[in-house]
């Protein structure tokens, strides 16, 4: 079953004191052309432990399934500060493992830091959130909005930038 | 609209089919349309896609991205929901989409107006600013410009740059509705064609030796024993030919097909030879899939006459050669052979590539199997050798090999074709005088008044681009000038200043009509706004020459109209004009331009080809069997269209040829000839640029980027930016030891110069690059390759793009290594 959280509690969340907030949370744009109905408001993402910082090797990829159990995902520590990264040195991001282009199980290259397709060889910069090396995958790999909380230690996820393969909406 | 959803079309969403804009390979796509405020729902009966979306959907289930969908306002105001999805029926794609296919849907113009440089109504420059106006005031000045001319100078001063080709910018509506106005109404030779400076086949030589250069089905690629891929990158600009019928060969997928075609025939998985001096992501991809089957010649630049000449000699040697074909089917053949003839050891020094390499590639490609049947072996060749050394010369030597070894000519599994770049769609009148005018050098000369750019761009891709691009603004400019000391002149007082400038004065006037301003906008003095596939009907032909109708699914923004409109436009202004004067014998001219719409274009060229009742000659791809072609038995062909040319039209259903030349070839004799063809070492001038500069540049496509990147330009932001994103600037690929000699890290601009020019690129350290050798992006908006081009061409004026020489420096550490990846492009596992 996947977790649910209200709206309400999305925002009661996001608006607590936790450190090192990697990424806004993007997804509403210009209002004026916004007339379908699904598009006016922010998705009730689940806030998600993920991990702990301490249990995070560099480059060791760590899998867990958000927004819910069909959805694998890997975060990287990649042991530099990279765009969208957070925790105390920026260095921790996180991917849906779902290649944008037919959904094939990209797999982790901790030599290239990249995210591969077996299936038509797309490739994915997992320092630069997921833009496209090379391939036919026409978007980037959906990053996972993560939020570190310093007291606990602990990586949670908190939304999604771009949509998952094989979804009307990231929230099913 | 949110990143993180799409809005799904409801089951009664209006459906049509569109081909791919873009490569020549011309995929098949669903166009989705329904009201901006319905939305279909998750169930699959609640839905066009018929997907369960209440679920996460298995890998393959449908391509949906965000990229694909937009929202379109047609001329009534009504707002539309537009999804564009992959046709798994299609025999071309089977459902597959590239990046660039994908992104369509971002490139149509939004009811939010983006791309928001789309060119919508036309624009006149007044001297120093641009006026939108409307097409009489517009047509009225083209065409009075363009008739003085015609009256006092002739019909040669009048310039063309145009299409000639399928796909958007193209199609045979459009290249008949151009040709008919360039070459039957004005008559004028002084055209050449979009990504060359002259009027001419790239595939001359095949052609003279009897073999259009599409002359197979993409299922042939798939049951090839053998595959010869020659300056080629297939991973990246025919994406879904090589995804979907290489690798089902190279991988064995393709072997009960195999089976069930050749019966008792020894079969195997299918081998492929790349001969490129570069390693591509297409060879990096088929060695992560088959390593043993893969073989690459890195030849040196320029040396694929050699090459070829090298392995016909050998395999005529060890005769591997079919000599029953040879003597039924061909002539010319001793001839050749001894002209040609160069041992496998010289071969090996000029083309770099050790004898044994040399040899296993003849055995692959040509030593007879095990059961002594001759091998399929598929030639599939591109822009190394169209823009190489000498494309008449290279041409001829691989196809004397290809002949000799029964490679074309009806067996299944083989043949001999250029991969193409665009769609192809050509249907026109003959040129009308045949010369071979290169078409630059005379407007460098100084030669011709009116310059029309027509979906074309050559400040951005001719060679030898930056003395041309020099040129055209400086006589542009005096035109500029002599509008501005004119201020308050009528259109007709305008023409006369114009004619003044550019008959007594040098200047040119510059007329582009396109999507969008593009670079030409520095010289223009009009801009028309054109239309795209999608906003207009068309129709093209793929690379296995499978003709398909794109169908209309939304309004042209503003005033913006199919280019053979635009063309039928131009005429009927000329003919009034002449009416008007009562001279009849030029109204004459300018008619037969009565069309209100695309279908009325394609009735009136593709379909009429061999008609008894129209007057001279149509060369049309569609051939004498064109007019079986209707719009209504394409639309209900759909993605799969029909193969030109049509046999017949049987039961309301158009069917076609899969393979040319089963009995006869493209000659008076019906033989295909053998032509000698020496190898004569690199083309003079581009010798001299090799002894005096370091770095050979290379050029070519990169998958995510089509062409000059006319649709991300100007795009800011949404998912038509993302290519710019991606790709800000042309990538300069290099090695780690010839950049840490530089001092250049990846993301630093590095100036490229040479005698002809300079331009900027974006250093990209590939380790697998040679030393000396460097590869660009070609026709980039932001770093121009063609400005180190030289002026060097082939006997039919086919530029030598390939072959440019230059020095390299560092300009600076600029900031796209903080948003551009510059990871290894080179697949492995």
């Amino acid at each position: 079953m996947s977790e649910t959280v209200s709206r309400r509690d999305f925002f009661k969340i996001s608006g607590s004191a936790v450190a090192g907030v990697g990424l806004a949370v993007s997804g509403v744009a210009s209002g004026a052309a916004e007339a379908a109905v699904n598009t006016s408001a922010n998705l009730p993402y689940p806030h998600k432990p993920i991990a702990h910082l301490k249990g995070m090797k560099v480059n060791v990829p760590v899998s867990f399934l958000y927004p819910d159990q069909a959805s694998p995902c890997v975060a990287i520590r990649t042991g530099k500060p990279v765009p969208g990264g957070v925790g105390p040195d920026n260095d921790i991001v996180a991917y849906s493992v779902q290649c944008t282009h037919q959904g094939c199980p990209v797999s982790y290259d901790s030599a290239e830091k990249s995210f591969k397709c077996p299936c038509h060889f797309s490739m994915f910069d997992a320092e630069k959130q997921g833009q496209v090396i090379c391939g036919q995958a026409p978007t980037k790999l959906p990053q996972i909005v993560l939020e570190y909380d310093a007291k606990s230690d602990s990586v949670s996820a908190v939304s999604v930038i771009g949509l998952i393969y094989g979804r009307q909406a990231n929230i099913l | 609209m949110s990143n993180d959803r799409l809005v799904l079309p409801p089951v009664n969403s209006q459906k049509t089919n569109l081909a791919c804009h873009f490569c020549i390979v011309g995929c098949g796509y669903h166009v989705y349309k329904w009201p901006e405020n319905k939305e279909g729902g998750k169930s699959p009966a609640q839905n066009a896609l018929k997907l369960d979306f209440r679920k996460q959907l298995p890998a393959f289930s449908v391509i949906a991205t965000k990229a694909q969908q937009t929202v379109v306002a047609d001329k009534d105001g009504s707002r539309h929901n537009v999804l564009v999805v992959p046709d798994k029926e299609c025999v071309v794609n089977e459902g597959g989409g590239s990046w660039r296919g994908l992104h369509m849907a971002s490139y149509m113009y939004s009811a939010d107006k983006q791309p928001n440089a789309r060119l919508t109504h036309p624009r006149m420059h007044t001297g120093d600013q641009w006026l939108e106006t409307d097409w009489r005031q517009a047509l009225a000045l083209y065409a009075g410009v363009t008739k003085k001319i015609l009256d006092n100078k002739g019909p040669r001063e009048i310039a063309f740059d145009t299409f000639d080709h399928g796909g958007a910018g193209g199609g045979f509506e459009n290249t008949w509705g151009t040709g008919k106005l360039m070459f039957t109404a004005l008559q004028t030779p002084l055209v050449r064609i979009h990504n060359r400076p002259s009027y001419n086949s790239e595939c001359h030589a095949t052609r003279d030796m009897g073999i259009m250069e599409l002359n197979n089905s993409y299922e042939d690629a798939e049951v090839a024993d053998c595959i010869m891929s020659i300056g080629n990158n297939p991973y990246e600009a025919q994406t879904n030919y090589f995804l979907y019928h290489w690798m089902p060969n190279l991988n064995g997928g393709s072997m009960d097909k195999k089976k069930k075609w050749f019966g008792n025939e020894n079969i195997s998985e299918g081998r492929i030879i790349y001969v490129d001096p570069r390693k591509t992501t297409s060879i990096s991809i088929s060695e992560s899939v088959a390593p043993d089957r893969v073989l690459h010649l890195d030849i040196q630049p320029g040396t694929d006459t050699a090459l070829f000449n090298g392995l016909f000699t050998y395999v005529v040697a060890q005769g591997w050669i079919d000599r029953n074909f040879i003597a039924k089917r061909t002539k010319g053949f001793d001839e050749a052979a001894s002209a040609n003839k160069m041992s496998l050891e010289e071969c090996s020094k000029i083309t770099g590539v050790s004898v044994a390499k040399l040899t296993q590639a003849a055995e692959w490609a040509y030593k007879p199997k095990a059961d002594g049947k001759m091998k399929r072996t598929m030639h599939a060749y591109e822009k190394g050798i169209i823009w190489g050394n000498d494309n008449y010369l290279i041409q001829s030597s691989l196809l004397n090999l290809v002949i000799a070894t029964h490679n074309v000519g009806g067996r299944r599994g083989t043949g001999c074709v250029r991969m193409g770049g665009h769609q192809e769609g050509y249907a026109r009148p003959p040129h009308p005088t045949g010369e071979k005018l290169y078409n630059d050098q005379e407007i460098i000369a100084g030669k011709g008044m009116i310059y029309t750019a027509w979906a074309a761009n050559p400040f951005q891709s001719t060679c030898n681009t930056e003395q041309f691009r020099e040129v055209v603004l400086r006589r542009s400019q005096i035109v500029k000038e002599a509008m501005q000391k004119n201020r308050g002149a009528t259109t007709e007082q305008m023409v006369d200043v114009i004619y003044d400038a550019i008959a007594n004065k040098g200047g040119l006037f510059v007329v582009a009509i396109n999507l969008y301003p593009t670079m030409l906008e520095q010289a223009a003095h009009l801009l028309l706004p054109a239309a795209h596939p999608g906003e207009i009907n068309l129709t093209s032909m793929n690379g296995e020459r499978r003709l398909r109708l794109s169908q209309k699914f939304m309004d042209a923004p503003g005033s913006a109209k199919a280019d053979s409109l635009i063309a039928a436009d131009i005429a009927n202004t000329l003919k009034a004009m002449y009416k008007a004067e009562g001279n009849a014998k030029m109204a004459d001219r300018f008619k037969g331009f009565e069309w209100k719409s695309e279908e009325d274009a394609f009735n009136d060229g593709f379909r009429m080809q061999g008609a008894k009742d129209v007057g001279g000659v149509i060369h049309s791809q569609g051939g004498d069997t064109g007019n079986l072609a209707t719009y209504a038995l394409l639309a209900s062909a759909g993605n799969n269209g029909v193969q030109l040319p049509i046999k017949e039209v049987k039961h309301g259903k158009l069917i076609g040829t899969d393979m040319l030349y089963t009995d006869k070839f493209g000659t008076d004799d019906g033989l295909a000839h053998f032509q000698a063809s020496p190898w004569q070492g690199l083309l003079p001038a581009v010798q001299g640029q090799k002894n005096k500069y370091r770095f050979w540049i290379n050029s070519g496509r990169v998958n995510e980027a089509w062409q000059t990147m006319y649709h991300e330009q100007e795009a800011s932001n949404g998912y038509a930016a993302e290519t710019k994103e991606r790709w800000p600037m042309a990538p300069l690929e290099i090695s780690p030891q010839d950049a840490q000699e530089l001092g250049i890290a990846s993301g630093d601009i590095v100036e490229v110069f040479n005698d002809y020019g300079s331009t900027y690129s974006m250093a990209y350290i590939v380790p697998t690059m040679k030393r000396n050798q460097v590869f660009m992006q070609f026709g980039h908006f932001n770093g121009v390759m063609g400005d180190v081009t030289t002026e060097a061409v082939d006997r039919n004026i086919i530029p030598y793009y390939k072959g440019a020489w230059a020095s390299l420096r560092k300009v600076s550490s600029g900031e796209y290594k903080n948003t551009v990846s510059f990871k290894s492009r080179l697949y492995t596992v």
